[in-house]
């Protein structure tokens, strides 16, 4: 589906018709926005892309492979450009890899699907008191407001929905785009820009009568997110979304499937200065014949994305100042069961992360022979998250207050990983 | 005293402003008269709530700060929740809120009785209905509409199966299956009976795709292990698959018992060739009990193998093959005066009504979330199953308690409740919701008069409403079927109500639709106003609603946009969303 941004609906143009209409109804609050300012601002933006394998990817296939033992299963390591050994079937990215640097001590305790991605995500275990922000959401909202110019969301969630923005509020949820980047309703065909001013202020009115009604935090979460997709729908820089624009050759590097294509609108987002973009591919959660699985279409997706997403960001400039971080909930069982898969293991994992300053080439940890206890010391997801913080300079000691009132720290009050920042 | 602010009004003409002031005054001088006619006891009553007296004696009716009338139940149970309530109130020095005024409780009672808003003609008949105990009334006829077994049939189709049908599952089967058990006021214990024990094919036996939709993978009945002591027992046992449960007292040997009630099951695929295309296509699904017998095995995390038997809780059954396990299962978890799915029932319904159950998440009653009011739920668990597990009587006693005719609204001085937050819920107003993404639709279908438009048939209405429904559903894609209900307010679905064609149908103002035929009609400006905030927002306009309402229609000659700009704006409000 063609995306096509109305040339009659650019931002100047709306606000013109908004002040000249003005008299008519209240003021528009939704459209005082700041105008897009100096191009030299935007470049050498620091994001993140987080590739996010939901289910639960079985890393001892992958990142940490245990050849002589009898969890080894059918792959074989090969040789990284990092020095470290990664599957056989990851060929592409062993080629990158010394861009990239494998946590290989992760040990994390949740292995319950909803648990787990609540506790990645979030650096927090699941609490019935609180419900904390997704990562993304906490990059959004400390890194959109110094971007004023940018009129799309500050968090993009692209073939999945991520977690929550939790109480930092829906003004830092994910923007869920589905995989296909397809942004359904975008478009206001057929009206003019005074004529959705217009509803906009009966609208405005209406909202505001019950957010003063007192019930409440709801009704202004609404409003909000009205405003946002209303800037949404009148940005320029939706064009991100276009794939269409991106040579052919570009679009077959990064591979012809979701995922694929996730990874392409990652780095055009990024591009245009949006902080925080997840890519979700899903289909991990290989209890059975976990094997097949990796073999026929996860790990060659992943392959062909992951390392053509570190080439194509190398080549333009931008890794230095975008971390990329690939993991799932959790990792799986060394022992291999009885339907040839493997199931929910938390104990003893690996993740992968690179750019954004971090040094690449370095293997953090690591487990016994068999893969199943890590060997010294081991880490949580909220240093994960601290590392991320520091290579976007978000300084650790930035808190934010819950709902009830508590300071809750970043990360959880993770420490970057020496590792990779030093 | 106003309730809107705005730096905007200055602009507006000060008489639209004096709408809200004059109802409020004029309640304030009504109050006692109206009491006087209605009979309820005004010599006590002031017309503002005070501070709670010291908790001792039995409740006296507490104050209401405008006309809404409460007419308190005199059945036992209801007494005994008002009771409670009210104490639990005093204990932690809360004043409620005031009564909704009858337009807020009429929208909020439809959505949740029927899954959508009132038809716009019945609210100021509601309204002006004088009889003493209409709203106890309006909730008995309510129950007995067909409306309210199409709702809870949604309800519990997608509580049981999802809202993505799972591929060897009969959606219609089991929809029939709820439908026939709603409308016959079936006991619950039984409806579980059926869910649990059931056999046969999914298109005949409706309830046998309860478990079909948990078995999508082999998991040898993990999932459905998991599911059916979430659902229906409101105990959360997943963790306890691999693992003594970290929280609660569950047992890792207690997952595997209950598992080994229903491993006598096998699901079985029936083909059909489709004519039409040459393929194979399924027919149906049929759902057969195995022999299976003896022990299930599990791994302990250290390794270890284990043996578990059929034991639920503490009570043992036959492990031999020719015991019907899942008939057993059955009839062990319905039985006693009080089983664990008479409070799983109690604590969701519960919730579905005041936004927040006694204990959160409502399928999680555990150590963890102790309940709010614990004696009560108690106490209505029993009467619930002394009462043959009555659904209709349930609903009754809770429609009809005081706490359920409170408003939305906060005072300050019951801000402190506030379940969002952490705390307990206290109940003094009746937490606002969300709409569900099916009660949006019907929602919109009421507000825009779409279904008496009289056009195409049921199927084809019925997959419209799906598809605009697959627009905000998300499904986790994981092992445990997962799901999130949605309608949490995020820029795709604030996209697709701005833009969508659904808004853009309803507010096309075609010939034949509500729109126009409310335009065309010999109505004034004013009164066609008021008819679209009735459709929509379920009540008059008020403030400097009607000024800016008016301003708008008089900004193009031909007035029919400005109507259609009202009407979109209703549709997209806050207020239109949300279920107070």
């Amino acid at each position: 589906m063609q995306i096509h941004v109305p040339n009659g609906m650019s931002r100047r143009h709306f606000l013109n018709h908004a002040l000249t209409s003005a008299a008519a109804l209240p003021a528009m609050e939704f459209l005082m926005h700041l105008e897009a300012n100096a191009a030299t601002v935007r470049k050498n933006q620091k994001a993140c892309i987080l590739l996010w394998l939901g289910g639960g990817p079985p890393s001892i296939d992958m990142w940490d492979l245990k050849p002589g033992s009898k969890n080894g299963g059918e792959f074989k390591p090969i040789r990284t450009a990092g020095g470290y050994q990664i599957s056989e079937l990851l060929p592409k990215t062993a080629k990158v890899g010394d861009k990239l640097s494998v946590v290989r001590s992760m040990s994390t305790r949740e292995a319950d699907h909803g648990r787990g991605r609540y506790y990645l995500h979030t650096a927090y275990i699941p609490n019935p008191t609180v419900v904390h922000p997704s990562f993304g959401s906490v990059v959004s909202k400390e890194l959109g407001p110094k971007r004023p110019w940018l009129e799309i969301p500050a968090f993009a969630s692209i073939g999945g929905t991520s977690e929550g923005p939790g109480f930092l509020g829906m003004a830092n949820a994910p923007f869920v785009v589905d995989a296909g980047g397809k942004i359904r309703n975008a478009e206001m065909d057929k009206m003019d820009a005074e004529r959705f001013h217009n509803r906009l202020s009966m609208l405005e009115v209406v909202e505001t009568g019950f957010i003063n009604s007192k019930r409440g935090e709801a009704p202004q979460a609404h409003a909000d997110v009205y405003k946002k997709a209303v800037n949404l729908m009148t940005s320029k820089q939706m064009a991100a979304f276009r794939l269409q624009d991106e040579k052919p050759e570009v679009c077959a590097a990064y591979g012809n499937n979701n995922f694929g294509r996730g990874l392409l609108m990652a780095r055009r987002l990024v591009e245009i200065g949006v902080p925080f973009v997840e890519v979700t591919m899903d289909g991990w959660d290989l209890h059975q014949q976990v094997f097949n699985g990796l073999k026929t279409r996860l790990l060659p997706n992943l392959d062909q994305g992951f390392s053509t997403l570190i080439s194509d960001l190398t080549a333009r400039g931008m890794l230095e100042h975008t971390v990329v971080i690939c993991m799932g909930e959790f990792g799986r069982t060394p022992n291999i069961n009885a339907n040839v898969g493997r199931d929910h293991w938390a104990q003893s994992w690996s993740v992968v992360m690179g750019g954004g300053g971090l040094k690449g080439g370095r293997v953090i940890g690591g487990t016994d022979k068999d893969g199943v206890a890590v060997e010294g010391k081991s880490y949580l997801p909220g240093d994960l998250w601290a590392t991320v913080a520091f290579a976007l300079g978000i300084p650790l000691n930035t808190v934010h207050t819950s709902k009830l009132g508590r300071p809750m720290k970043i990360a959880n009050g993770g420490t970057p990983i020496q590792e990779l920042t030093s | 005293m106003r309730l809107v602010r705005g730096p905007y009004d200055v602009r507006i003409p000060p008489a639209c402003q004096l709408s809200r002031a004059r109802s409020v005054g004029l309640s304030l001088i009504g109050l006692l008269a109206f009491f006087a006619t209605t009979g309820i006891s005004a010599a006590a009553d002031k017309p503002a709530p005070h501070a709670a007296k010291p908790a001792t004696h039995a409740a006296k009716p507490d104050k209401v700060l405008r006309a809404g009338e409460i007419h308190h139940s005199s059945d036992p149970v209801v007494v005994f929740i008002n009771q409670q309530i009210r104490q639990a109130w005093q204990d932690n020095q809360v004043t409620p809120s005031p009564v909704a005024d009858d337009e807020e409780w009429l929208r909020r009672v439809s959505l949740d009785l029927h899954g959508h808003i009132p038809f716009w003609k019945e609210i100021d008949r509601f309204r002006k209905d004088k009889t003493p105990n209409k709203r106890a009334a309006l909730v008995d006829k309510m129950l007995d509409d067909p409306a309210y077994v199409r709702n809870w049939t949604t309800l519990w189709t997608n509580l049981t199966i999802g809202r993505q049908t799972p591929r060897q599952v009969s959606r219609p089967g089991i929809q029939k299956f709820f439908r026939e058990a709603f409308a016959q006021n079936r006991p619950w214990n039984e409806i579980v009976y059926d869910l649990v024990s059931a056999e046969g094919r999914s298109d005949e036996n409706g309830a046998v795709n309860y478990l079909l939709a948990q078995m999508a993978t082999r998991d040898e009945m993990v999932l459905a292990t998991a599911k059916t002591t979430r659902l229906f027992m409101g105990v959360q046992l997943q963790c306890a698959q691999c693992h003594n449960h970290p929280f609660d007292p569950w047992k890792q040997a207690q997952f595997w018992e209950l598992n080994s009630f229903l491993r006598q099951t096998r699901e079985v695929e029936h083909r059909t060739l489709n004519r039409a295309t040459g393929q194979r296509m399924t027919d149906y699904t049929e759902l057969v009990r195995t022999d299976f017998s003896g022990p299930v095995y599990y791994e302990k995390r250290s390794g270890e193998m284990q043996v578990a038997y059929p034991i639920f809780f503490d009570k043992k059954i036959d492990a031999g093959g020719q015991v019907d396990r899942r008939k057993e299962l059955a009839r062990l978890m319905t039985l006693g005066d009080k089983p664990y799915i008479a409070q799983a029932f109690v604590n969701r319904t519960w919730g579905h009504f005041f936004g927040y159950g006694f204990s959160n998440p409502v399928d999680d009653i555990g150590a963890r979330h102790p309940p709010s009011h614990p004696e009560l739920l108690d106490r209505l668990s029993q009467e619930f199953i002394k009462n043959h597990s009555d659904v209709k009587a349930l609903i009754r006693w809770i429609c009809t308690s005081d706490a359920y005719q409170l408003t939305s609204r906060t005072t300050n001085k019951n801000v402190k409740d506030d379940p969002g937050m952490g705390h307990s819920p206290l109940f003094s107003r009746v937490y606002p919701k969300p709409l569900e993404a099916e009660q949006l639709y019907d929602s919109l279908l009421i507000a825009t008069d779409a279904d008496h438009t009289g056009k195409t048939d049921w199927a084809a209405r019925q997959k419209q409403r799906d598809e605009w429904l697959q627009q905000f559903i998300i499904a986790f894609g994981t092992d445990e079927n997962d799901e999130a209900s949605t309608f949490n307010g995020t820029i795709p679905q604030a996209l697709l109500m701005m833009n969508g064609q659904l808004i853009e149908r309803a507010t096309g103002a075609e010939s034949g639709s509500f729109l126009h035929k409310v335009i065309d009609s010999e109505n004034s400006d004013s009164q066609k106003i008021q008819r679209l905030y009735l459709a929509t927002l379920s009540r008059h306009p008020h403030g400097r609603e009607v000024g800016a309402a008016e301003h708008l229609v008089n900004l193009y000659s031909d007035r029919l946009p400005g109507y259609q700009d009202l009407f979109w704006a209703l549709l997209n409000s806050n207020e239109f969303i949300i279920n107070h």
